[in-house]
């Protein structure tokens, strides 16, 4: 008989996007990111999940360098994307951000119009060549972030004087705007509500076509619902990383085991 | 055991599911019995007891359902947990027929009391009742004890009941081809041991879901079976 069975969540394992091996990530003398091993897929979701403090936005943070920012913060290992190694000396971190966007927990437009807020960061990078140019990504990155419609009458207006919901969206136009092929984003449902909760982790599911998105969330039914690919992370170690299905049905760790049910683990 | 819930209801709730089922197990087991003993003894009463009886398993039947629709619309179970809650709901699936196919029994020991007996027939079928009840008892002990291999070893007994049941077949088979006014009481008993044998395999289903719940897989289809009546020919002389 055929396999009924939707193969939406089967994942293509051919070659990862984002390849790290013997990461390790020092706060001081914290040792918060202890030896991680990960392959993330291109054009899928991978959840991180953990209890606070497990260091998934620590090694979130490293794909992008942000990290770079902490004076205190010391990483090591191998971190590649496309098989380049992103912490050698010759890549510049601004233009390997453009590559790797970001959206936060909190969404942060910048003070400026909706249209501006898209179209920084296409300007900062010479990505158009004229005026005609620049309207067409900032509307493309708005659509794509699901929110066009809502916004295509008012775009002098200024980005902070929208809903929560619809800020969130926004920023993950601005991130989608320099055309990055990777995704990150940390917690970015936290502060919404439902509804707009809902809006976005459709948006995730449409960027994965494009997209290799890397989501941490505190929710783990969040997690099952938006990612193919989970990775439990606890006390800094990545402690089982799989399919999506398989983390929330048959976990093989106790302590994912403990975690996800619920339990004092 | 596993720790408990940070939630402390979520552990009541779970708890409170997996006690309906050994509550159901235990009414069912007790039904098996004595719809054999009843048919056995003839006694009218009894079988009528099994009837009524069923219908509280029905009624706890409806409760676990209901109980488990809640518990996953509010506590979105996951790995164990979920694991747990399914099997409670199929568990308490094959329960449930397992009491109406004891209930069918005794509506035949009614028709059977007042016929003439088959001989050894009745022994026969009570011995038959008797294996499957021992398999449903160590199923639900391994159940709660969340034992694969007790559960393993219930899957693998099933084989015998099936062969109690060909040789009955082939014993009907035989009485009826002999003298026709054999032919109402065989069948009814044909049909009572045949309810038997099914029962037989709704307890090796419990004892798979134990296996599936305590390894997360569903074991392979590769089990014993000795029913075989299926391809019998009836050989007129």
């Amino acid at each position: 008989m055929n396999d009924m069975r939707p193969v939406e969540r089967i994942v293509d394992t051919d070659k990862p996007k984002i390849a790290a091996r013997g990461c390790q990530v020092y706060y001081g003398e914290n040792h918060a990111i202890k030896d991680v091993d990960v392959d993330i897929e291109d054009k899928a979701v991978t959840a991180f999940i953990g209890p606070s403090g497990c260091g998934k936005s620590t090694f979130l943070r490293c794909l992008n360098r942000m990290n770079d920012t902490i004076d205190v913060c010391r990483v090591e290992g191998d971190i590649r994307i496309d098989d380049e190694d992103i912490y050698d000396r010759k890549v510049d971190p601004v233009q390997l951000r453009a590559k790797v966007g970001m959206v936060f927990q909190k969404p942060n437009p910048f003070p400026k119009s909706i249209y501006d807020n898209v179209a920084y960061g296409p300007r900062i990078h010479g990505l158009a060549k004229d005026k005609a140019e620049l309207d067409e990504i900032v509307e493309r990155s708005l659509r794509r972030g699901a929110i066009w419609d809502e916004v295509k009458d008012r775009l002098t207006a200024p980005g902070t004087g929208l809903s929560g919901g619809q800020q969130q969206r926004l920023c993950i136009a601005r991130a989608v705007a320099t055309e990055p092929e990777v995704l990150l984003m940390d917690e970015p449902c936290s502060a919404l509500d439902p509804i707009a909760t809902e809006q976005v982790e459709n948006l995730i599911d449409e960027l994965r076509q494009n997209y290799s998105v890397v989501i941490v969330t505190h929710s783990m039914q969040q997690a099952a619902r938006v990612s193919q690919k989970t990775a439990f992370f606890h006390l800094g170690n990545l402690v089982e990383y799989g399919e999506t299905g398989q983390i929330f049905n048959n976990p093989k760790d106790p302590r994912t085991e403990s975690y996800i049910t619920g339990r004092i683990g | 055991m596993q720790d408990p819930h940070i939630s402390a209801a979520f552990d009541r709730d779970l708890e409170a599911i997996q006690a309906m089922i050994m509550k159901m197990g235990g009414m069912v087991e007790a039904a098996i019995v004595e719809a054999a003993d009843s048919l056995e003894r003839r006694d009218m009463e009894m079988a009528g007891r099994v009837r009524l009886n069923d219908k509280a398993i029905d009624e706890l039947e409806e409760q676990v359902n209901e109980e488990v629709a809640r518990l996953l619309a509010l506590r979105s179970p996951v790995a164990s947990d979920l694991r747990t809650v399914l099997s409670v709901m199929k568990i308490s699936g094959n329960l449930e027929r397992v009491g109406d196919y004891a209930k069918n029994i005794a509506k035949r020991t009614a028709v059977l009391i007042d016929l003439p007996q088959v001989d050894g027939a009745t022994s026969a079928i009570r011995r038959m009742a008797r294996a499957v009840e021992a398999m449903l008892k160590d199923a639900l002990d391994a159940y709660i004890q969340r034992d694969a291999d007790l559960a393993e070893d219930v899957r693998n007994r099933d084989v015998e009941v099936d062969q109690m049941y060909n040789a009955l077949f082939r014993e009907f088979l035989t009485h009826m081809m002999e003298d026709p006014r054999n032919i109402t009481s065989c069948m009814h008993l044909h049909f009572i041991a045949k309810n038997i044998e099914r029962m037989g395999d709704h307890v090796t289903s419990v004892s798979e879901q134990v296996i599936y719940l305590v390894t997360g897989e569903a074991p392979d289809d590769e089990r014993p079976k000795g029913d075989s009546t299926a391809y019998e020919k009836l050989e007129i002389q």
